[in-house]
């Protein structure tokens, strides 16, 4: 019996792990169903973007209200999770904060910093839930945030608001039963935020306070848990994701399009500029061009999917969203992401994949929505996890245009004019020079 | 059309038959060679080259679209036909250096002829314009036109997200001691004026206003009377936004190098 608790404990950090490992897995073969892309150069450069805008938050700063909030949620994050360990070396080997002998008084500081972060995370995250749901912010209200992302958004919230509650109100009772010497409540010093809550647990049986402390222990480490599992089908998941996709990013000028080489072989041996016609480098098998489904997409694309954390800046910046037409960079991230989870579940299932009749580009994303942007980058700069929509979006054009020829038609006359005028307009190219003497 | 007097503007083959080679090319661009009111910018900066006896030239009738607007419209075959030739035809003159007063030039110029083997040292005529006041080869000051006047300066996406150009331009607007106002949305979080990525070709897709409308309201609600920007396709948004606001009399949209010669008399 004595070690009850320790088996139930390691059977659901096992199962935790096993389903954690699970998902992993999964997310990470979705994301290689996209193109190669090399993006392993310039390692300084890279690892520069991941600490300043993955550790450092650079790009949040924009506005500082979120900002600071978000801030406090991400130190939080990482801090309060250094208690976990002493939670599951507690939960394994059957102790009670096992470090704090080890500790000391320092032991009393990092408990009052986790407290101090406890309570910061919880008015952050109160703040965030009138944010979406009282004052209705305008980036949390758009078309394509439908039931499901609201309902992530406000359980991410509500969980982290209860898991925070738990952190104190299971320091609120160690310290009651702590103050009347209860065998093993080792003494921690007074913790700051949890004392508040003191007055609440005082007048309570041991048994009581014994059974709200070892409560909260468990539905804190096992919210955890389940934390981490549930966000692996959230949009939560750029906690993790943000790290390699800031270091992935793409390092060019955001005004650079990525040439396309099975264009460029086509093209020189149309102007006569190669002799071996394929002979020495005959091009790897060409694919299509440009992009209708996720496969065409490069795993970077998808990565971003995976990161996008739903917050809708690029979205409030687009110059066509702003105007009311139909484009929202977040929702091209968002289909994305879920014509992969769709393909990838299906996969995983030995079902059709992406042979299921559907693609990205038609079934969820349209036309309009593409036609509509000005390539102006926008998004790609309000991105806080270096995110870029438009890459995306300007390689579905690329799809309509060459494989489809299904571009606007007013498009398809300035290809005319450039092909037999070398102008978008149709003016003599004799004329061209006509500015001097005027 | 209005008779200005003919400029003299050297062109790239003739210099090339005398021997010559400038120093520098001058990318006019489509909308700089066509487009009546970008024609005056191009005689503006022509003006201020001549003036500052720089060995430069011109293509002429051999420069041809970079192929920006079929690239950003999709279609990658038409635009790497277009790189490639121009790229022949840089190549075959030697160019080292480049200067155009077009962004979307620019850009593809700059970071995307690379990738087709053509590779220059390119330059937007507002930074051109800048340097030329840091080393004293052009003194604005003295022209006073502009002086105190309030004038409120549109980023163009391909110049400032794109490239990260943001000061150049304002550097020229308070050297010249203009009274430069920000609108609500400038820098890195500058609002578009519609036309990039082929915009400017087609109607705008449906919705509740033009994207035009929208910027030239918040230039608008800077009071200034001149709006200044430094992109053939800016300048048309913009005009067309004065124009549906009927603000015509009181608020110009003038290019860099318009004020830049304005100031210079020239
Ligand atoms: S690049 Fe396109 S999608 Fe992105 S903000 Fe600009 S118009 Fe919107
Ligand atoms: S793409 Fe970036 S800015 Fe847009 S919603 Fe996703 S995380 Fe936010």
């Amino acid at each position: 019996m004595a070690y009850l608790q320790q088996i139930i404990f390691f059977v659901i950090l096992s199962a935790a792990g096993y389903i954690l490992w699970k998902r992993v897995t999964l997310i990470r073969s979705n994301i290689l169903l996209g193109k190669d892309l090399d993006r392993t150069d310039n390692r300084s450069e890279r690892l520069k973007s991941m600490l300043l805008v993955a550790f450092g938050q650079r790009k949040m700063f924009k506005n500082i209200t979120p900002a600071i909030l978000h801030l406090f949620v991400y130190v939080g994050f990482i801090v309060i999770n250094l208690e976990v360990l002493e939670f599951i070396i507690d939960g394994l080997a059957g102790t009670h904060r096992i470090f704090a002998p080890y500790l000391g008084s320092f032991y009393n500081v990092l408990m009052n910093i986790f407290e101090f972060l406890a309570a910061s995370v919880l008015i952050a995250c109160i703040v965030f839930l009138f944010r979406r749901n009282v004052f209705k912010v305008k980036r949390f209200t758009q078309p394509e945030m439908t039931s499901w992302p609201l309902l992530d958004a406000n359980l991410i919230l509500i969980t982290e608001i209860l898991l925070m509650l738990a952190i104190l109100s299971m320091n609120a009772t160690d310290q009651v039963l702590q103050t009347r010497g209860i065998n093993g409540y080792i003494f921690t010093g007074q913790l700051v935020f949890s004392s508040l809550l003191v007055p609440l647990f005082d007048g309570l049986p041991a048994g009581w306070l014994v059974f709200i402390e070892r409560f909260a222990w468990w539905f804190h480490i096992i919210g955890i848990l389940g934390f981490a599992v549930y966000i692996t089908y959230s949009k939560h998941l750029h906690i993790f994701m943000a790290f390699p996709n800031t270091w992935y990013s793409d390092l060019a000028p955001m005004g650079k399009m990525e040439s396309m080489d099975s264009v460029t072989n086509e093209v020189k041996i149309m102007l006569g500029l190669t002799t071996d016609e394929g002979s020495a480098q005959a091009p790897e098998e060409i694919g299509r061009f440009g992009v209708k489904d996720i496969n065409d997409l490069t795993w970077k694309n998808l990565m971003d999917a995976y990161t996008c954390t739903e917050c809708g800046r690029c979205t409030a910046e687009c110059p066509a969203n702003q105007t009311g037409k139909k484009l929202s960079p977040r929702k091209i991230m968002m289909d994305v992401r879920d014509r992969m989870e769709e393909v990838g579940n299906s996969l995983a299932k030995n079902g059709k994949g992406l042979d299921d009749g559907k693609s990205l580009l038609g079934d969820y994303i349209t036309k309009e929505e593409l036609n509509a942007c000005t390539s102006c980058n926008a998004c790609v700069e309000a991105c806080p996890v270096l995110i870029d929509p438009l890459q995306i979006i300007l390689e579905m054009r690329r799809y309509i245009a060459m494989e489809e020829s299904g571009s606007p038609a007013q498009w398809n006359i300035m290809f005319q004019n450039i092909e037999t005028s070398f102008s978008p307009w149709k003016f003599a190219p004799t004329d061209r020079f006509n500015w001097e003497k005027k | 059309m209005d008779e200005a007097p003919k400029l003299n503007v050297p062109v790239m083959a003739e210099l090339t038959a005398k021997n010559e080679s400038p120093e520098i090319l001058f990318w006019v661009g489509c909308a700089g060679s066509y487009d009546e009111r970008y024609q005056k910018v191009t005689r503006a900066f022509i003006k201020i080259l001549n003036k500052i006896n720089i060995s430069y030239a011109v293509l002429g009738t051999e420069e041809t679209c970079t192929g920006d607007p079929a690239r950003r419209a999709g279609n990658e075959f038409l635009f790497q036909m277009q790189a490639i030739a121009n790229i022949q035809v840089l190549d075959r003159y030697n160019i080292k250096k480049i200067v155009t007063a077009c962004p979307h030039c620019f850009n593809t110029l700059k970071n995307e002829y690379p990738d087709l083997g053509g590779n220059y040292d390119v330059i937007h005529h507002s930074v051109f314009l800048q340097q030329l006041i840091d080393e004293g080869k052009i003194k604005v000051k003295e022209g006073g036109s502009f002086k105190g006047k309030k004038i409120t300066y549109h980023d163009s996406c391909f110049l400032g997200r794109a490239n990260d150009i943001y000061e150049a331009p304002r550097k020229i607007l308070e050297e010249m001691d203009a009274h430069l106002v920000e609108m609500k949305n400038f820098k890195s979080r500058g609002l578009c004026c519609g036309a990039g990525g082929a915009q400017m070709f087609k109607e705008a897709e449906p919705g509740a206003e033009e994207i035009y409308d929208k910027r030239t309201t918040e230039a608008l609600a800077t009071g200034a009377s001149v709006i200044a920007s430094a992109c053939p396709f800016c300048m048309t948004m913009l005009s067309d936004g004065i124009k549906n606001k009927e603000k015509e009399s009181e608020v110009e949209v003038k290019d860099i190098a318009e004020i830049v010669a304005e100031s210079l008399n020239l």
